[in-house]
């Protein structure tokens, strides 16, 4: 390697930076600016990427950037789950650049460079979240990244959007403050450190039912992790261009906050001691609550975006479900679901915004026969929904299976049942609109006669689509590195 | 004696002495640079004492070579070392920000006048925090709060006039409250020397006549620190000032009355008085809690972007005050960092609205619509200086509120619920910060609005993003600031370094 | 006797009471500084008399006089300069009423509020 594995660090957090001010620099000439971006992506990616390699022998490089308070300092290190979550993100942007491109041209958005801009500084602080040495690190790039976004999904500034708006930003910045940082600073309180130590750096210092209190503090001050009854900013970030419901759904903030819940019972809580504390139940059954019920709402929409935002809602579920029960194949199985869930995601929102470039459309009963129209489309999109299904060869069939390995080792037949009835009702609200945009005729004619949307878009969706087959074929080495993360 | 001893005498000196020369001085622009000069001077002198009060050392410096008690004594230590560090720079930065502005809002014939009054302001307040004599800290506070009324009724509306009437009545009422605690504490100590009454105040054996004096010490200052409920004469000082005095006076002049409040309830009376913590703790606890949720409730409802700061700075001194009344080592790290932080946050905002002020000729917030694209650079630092309020992390408000939350969670249940408390009043801000936001970003100018199209000239710009950019660095390197405070923190409650 | 020989803390406490009375219930500018002005001279008093030792006399150091008993001196120092800012603080203020004069025609604070309200 060229340079020291702290300075790929280093420059995985400043490349976006650096990005977005050329893109700022170069804003008023569009084909330059997009050509910043798409270079800064794929700069950015190989920079991820090429940790890899010393992952997988077991390597954790470490990046120190000295002390903000007495004792508590700004420091990255990168472990196996950071580094899929950092890949993952780093990965995912350079196919969402491309998207965008056709997305914002196609549909002559305003204020192209803002967007830009904001989409840069919100990778970087997506990879800050993901390598960071310690929650208080994490804490400030979790809020960068709710900040950053905050513009992109304002992007349309008419009353209604800044209405959600107000609701995105209220409720993440809200039980960010409220919860997640009180919870953080009775952890240093207690702990006296705030790194991430495998095994975790809770044992012994706080009995329950305090145990339980700071739990639920942590589960739902993490709002980004949309557990119910804090969903609620999810659906109202529906507003945003498709392209940002992509980076919030699959690339960084939803997968930023089951990142953060995953990490934080590995290597906070740490898993032996927290499944000897009656109280992680709790976070069972609300996870299993969520699942359950976001499926049910996710049956009465008729908006293509809000179905998949309350699926969304639901598959964070699963991956907070799989880290809450504690067990090693089902912590492997909330990696493995995180990034099985962000391919079919990604696919289901560019196929949405596909659809919408070219037909206008958002409701799904205006959809009917589509799939005549835009066969690519709906067939990723299908890839993506059977995905979401978990219906082998895509893979969430793979992530489930090491879920449910995880289940059945603790007998949590709750959890078991979950699963199963939320497979069937993925299925029942997926499968019906599948069958009715390929097999009906079209009812409503669109306002335009057209075909597929523009090439960057299709070739963006087909490429995500075939990468959940790809996962389902590749997993091996991924779930062989993720099993590292609870070696002590 | 070399000049390197009379540095503690330097910092007031040099603002006294420059403020009849300033006030002499007819040219134009003259009384500026004069004053500019002085402050930033001592800016730096108290940037040196910083640099030693930060080894722990306190700087004890005899006026006229007369020693304690007898004499009047100066005493630097971390904690006056940090406030006159905020103070001068605080003076520095709103005067350079202000060459401009000043110049607009105050006539060429009051300005040396003005300026005079400036440096008799700042060297009041600077005075306040350097002394060690109880009675001196009283006849600076009166320096201080004389110029501040002129400074005040220097307003461009008339409206400025009446504030400062009611400013002056407030004013007055508390400092001769604090100058009747003082008389009794010398009626039964025969000192004024702060150290020495701290040590004499215990072996009084009568202990009314103290706990009055506590009390009326407490409320004379509670007074002029505008804590809630009596800060009724703040918000409409800080709105009708010119811009550049709110700047001033919004980032150090409430916050040195804390200061002394702090120096007299644990210097003097914690050690002596029993259970003085729990008296300090049901008084500033209520006033505190009130003060976050009246301030930030008064702000969400407020239309003049001037008073809603004010309003705002109303709550965040109930932080300070919740940090005060916590009599723990964190707290007070907690209550001093926010006194400099908030100082920082504070001023920068006041900045950023001196500029919109000047452009969009108004400080109603909907009027500032399309602010966001017109003035890009004034707006993100209003931006940084909201979250700052709000407490997000890389502002320096989230240091300040790590410090009083780990304070809280010392105390139990109770504690439990002033983080609470501390929290729901951060998302209030939350409220009040994003409706300027929504406003400034995403609503379009009135049809009958004059277009604004001009940034801020940099001559303004410039210093407010100095300011910001200096939050962000006492928020990434809190060396300086948490080391002061808490060093301060320790010595005032006697705990080993 | 103990009670009547601190008469004058008495007068220093009703003084005080009166001025704050004053400054509080009066609307018209002039009348508030008036109280204003007895409310500070009030501490005055309060720093003049405990001042006062049995017997003592200014304390000037005579030649040939032994054994003398001098009232405290420090006091009426310390007095002398709160007088000094008491009279700034009387001076700003009519000052500032005559701005205020200047400015909206009266000086009854309940009609400038009223005239502030309609602004």
């Amino acid at each position: 390697m060229i340079f020291s594995e702290s300075d790929t660090i280093y420059y995985a957090l400043t490349i976006p930076l650096l990005g977005a001010l050329g893109i700022a620099l170069a804003g008023r000439w569009p084909n330059i600016r997009e050509t910043v971006t798409l270079t800064t992506a794929v700069a950015v990616a190989i920079v991820v990427w090429s940790l890899i390699p010393t992952l997988q022998a077991g390597g954790r490089p470490e990046l120190h950037f000295g002390e903000m308070l007495p004792g508590l300092e700004i420091a990255f290190k990168v472990e196996p789950l950071g580094m899929l979550f950092g890949a993952l993100a780093s990965g995912l942007w350079i196919v969402n650049s491309v998207y965008s491109i056709g997305y914002m041209r196609g549909n002559n958005e305003k204020n192209q460079t803002r967007f830009y801009i904001c989409f840069a500084i919100a990778i970087s602080a997506a990879i800050g979240v993901a390598f960071s040495a310690n929650l208080l690190t994490l804490f400030i790039f979790y809020e960068v990244l709710t900040i950053s976004t905050y513009p992109l999904v304002a992007h349309k500034g008419d009353e209604a959007t800044v209405r959600s708006a107000r609701v995105y930003m209220g409720i993440l910045l809200g039980t960010s403050i409220g919860l997640f940082l009180p919870a953080m600073i009775w952890t240093y309180s207690v702990a006296g450190t705030l790194s991430f130590t495998p095994g975790g750096i809770l044992e012994g210092k706080i009995a329950e039912p305090l145990v339980g209190i700071l739990l639920l503090l942590f589960a739902f001050g993490i709002g980004k992790a949309a557990l119910m009854p804090i969903h609620r900013w999810l659906p109202a970030a529906m507003v945003a261009p498709t392209p940002v419901s992509a980076l919030l759904h699959a690339v960084a903030v939803v997968k930023a906050g089951v990142f953060t819940i995953t990490k934080v019972f590995v290597y906070i809580f740490g898993i032996d001691f927290l499944f000897n504390q009656p109280s992680h139940r709790i976070i069972v059954w609300v996870a299993c609550f969520t699942i359950v019920v976001s499926s049910f709402i996710a049956l009465r929409q008729t908006n293509l975006k809000r179905l998949l935002a309350y699926s969304t809602i639901g598959q964070l579920s699963y991956v907070v479900l799989a880290a809450s029960i504690l067990k090693p194949l089902s912590e492997v199985g909330a990696s493995m679901h995180m990034m099985a869930h962000a391919f079919g995601k990604i696919t289901l929102f560019f196929a949405a915004g596909a659809i919408y470039v070219a037909s206008k459309k958002t409701e799904i009963t205006d959809m009917l026969g589509i799939g005549r129209r835009m066969p690519w489309t709906m067939a990723a999109f299908s890839i993506g929904a059977l995905s979401m299904i978990g219906v082998p060869p895509t893979g969430g069939f793979i992530s489930k299976w090491y879920i449910l390995g995880g289940a059945i080792q603790d007998d949590n037949y709750l959890a078991l049942a979950t699963l199963v009835a939320s497979t069937l009702l993925n299925a029942a609200y997926f499968l019906p609109f599948i069958f009715a945009a390929f097999l009906y005729k079209e009812d409503v004619k669109p306002v335009n006669e057209h075909g597929e949307a523009p090439w960057p878009m299709v070739a963006a969706l087909t490429f995500t689509a075939l990468l959940t087959f790809a996962f389902f074929i590749f997993h091996q080495p991924i779930a062989d590195l993720e099993a590292q993360i609870l070696v002590k | 004696m070399t000049l390197y001893d009379q540095l503690p005498a330097l910092v007031v000196a040099v603002l006294l002495f420059t403020a009849p020369i300033a006030y002499m001085l007819r040219m134009h622009g003259f009384p500026w640079a004069a004053a500019t000069a002085a402050v930033v001077t001592s800016f730096i002198v108290a940037c040196s004492l910083a640099a030693t009060a930060i080894g722990g050392e306190t700087i004890i410096y005899e006026m006229g070579g007369w020693p304690a008690p007898y004499g009047i004594v100066l005493h630097i230590d971390a904690l006056s070392a940090l406030m006159a560090m905020l103070i001068t720079g605080a003076s520095s930065a709103a005067l350079i920000f202000g060459a401009k502005s000043l110049a607009d809002e105050v006539g060429e014939e009051t300005a040396p006048a003005f300026f005079a009054a400036w440096l008799l302001c700042t060297a009041g307040l600077v005075g306040m925090v350097i002394t060690g004599d109880a009675f001196n800290i009283f006849v600076f506070m009166e320096i201080s709060s004389l110029s501040t009324y002129v400074l005040i009724s220097a307003g461009p509306d008339r409206r400025a006039l009446i504030s400062t009437y009611r400013y002056i009545v407030m004013g007055t009422v508390g400092a001769t409250f604090y100058l009747i605690g003082v008389g009794f504490l010398y009626m039964v100590t025969g000192t004024l020397n702060t150290a020495d009454l701290g040590a004499r105040v215990g072996q009084v054996e009568d202990i009314r006549l103290v706990l009055v004096a506590a009390g009326f010490v407490s409320v004379g200052l509670a007074v002029k620190a505008a804590v809630f409920p009596l800060h009724s004469w703040m918000p409409n000082a800080y709105t009708f000032a010119p811009n550049a005095v709110t700047v001033f006076i919004a980032a150090a002049s409430t916050k040195v009355s804390l200061y002394v409040l702090i120096r007299v309830d644990y210097a003097i009376f914690q050690n002596s008085i029993a259970n003085h913590e729990v008296q300090l703790t049901l008084f500033l606890v209520p006033l505190g809690v009130m003060a976050l949720f009246a301030g930030s409730l008064l702000a969400i409802y407020e239309k003049n972007l001037k008073r809603l700061l004010a309003y705002s700075s109303v709550s965040q001194i109930g932080y300070i005050a919740l940090g005060i009344a916590m009599t723990s080592v964190a707290g007070l790290t907690g209550a001093i960092v926010h006194m400099f932080n908030h100082g920082l946050i504070k001023g920068g905002m006041f900045m950023a609205v001196a500029c919109l002020a000047l452009r969009y000729r108004t400080v109603n917030v909907a009027n500032l619509a399309g602010a966001g694209k017109a003035m890009p650079w004034t707006m993100a630092a209003f931006v940084m200086g909201g979250l700052g309020l709000i407490g997000v992390p890389l502002t320096p408000g989230f240091i300040s509120k790590w410090y009083l939350v780990l304070a809280a969670l010392e105390k139990g249940w109770l504690g439990a619920l002033l983080v609470a408390v501390i929290l729901i009043s951060s998302l209030l801000a939350v409220i009040y910060v994003w409706k300027v936001i929504e406003v400034a970003y995403f609503r379009e100018p009135r049809a009958n609005a004059v277009p604004v199209t001009e940034e801020a000239p940099m001559v303004m710009l410039i210093p407010t993003w100095i300011v910001v950019l200096t939050g962000i660095w006492f928020a990434l390197d809190t060396s300086v600031s948490v080391g002061l405070a808490s060093i301060a923190a320790k010595t005032l409650l006697g705990v080993a370094l | 006797m103990a009670v009547l020989g601190l008469y004058n803390y008495f007068v220093f406490a009703v003084l005080l009471m009166i001025g704050l009375y004053c400054l509080l219930a009066r609307t018209n500018i002039i009348k508030s500084i008036i109280g204003l002005s007895m409310f500070q001279s009030a501490v005055f008093l309060l720093y003049i008399s405990m001042d006062k030792v049995d017997g003592g006399t200014a304390p000037i150091i005579q030649e040939g006089v032994e054994n003398q008993i001098f009232a405290n001196p420090l006091p009426q120092v310390l007095i002398l300069t709160a007088i000094v800012v008491g009279i700034s603080t009387t001076a700003l203020a009519l000052a500032v009423a005559v701005r205020i004069r200047e400015a909206y025609g009266t000086i009854e604070e309940d009609k400038i509020q009223e005239m502030d309200r309609k602004q």
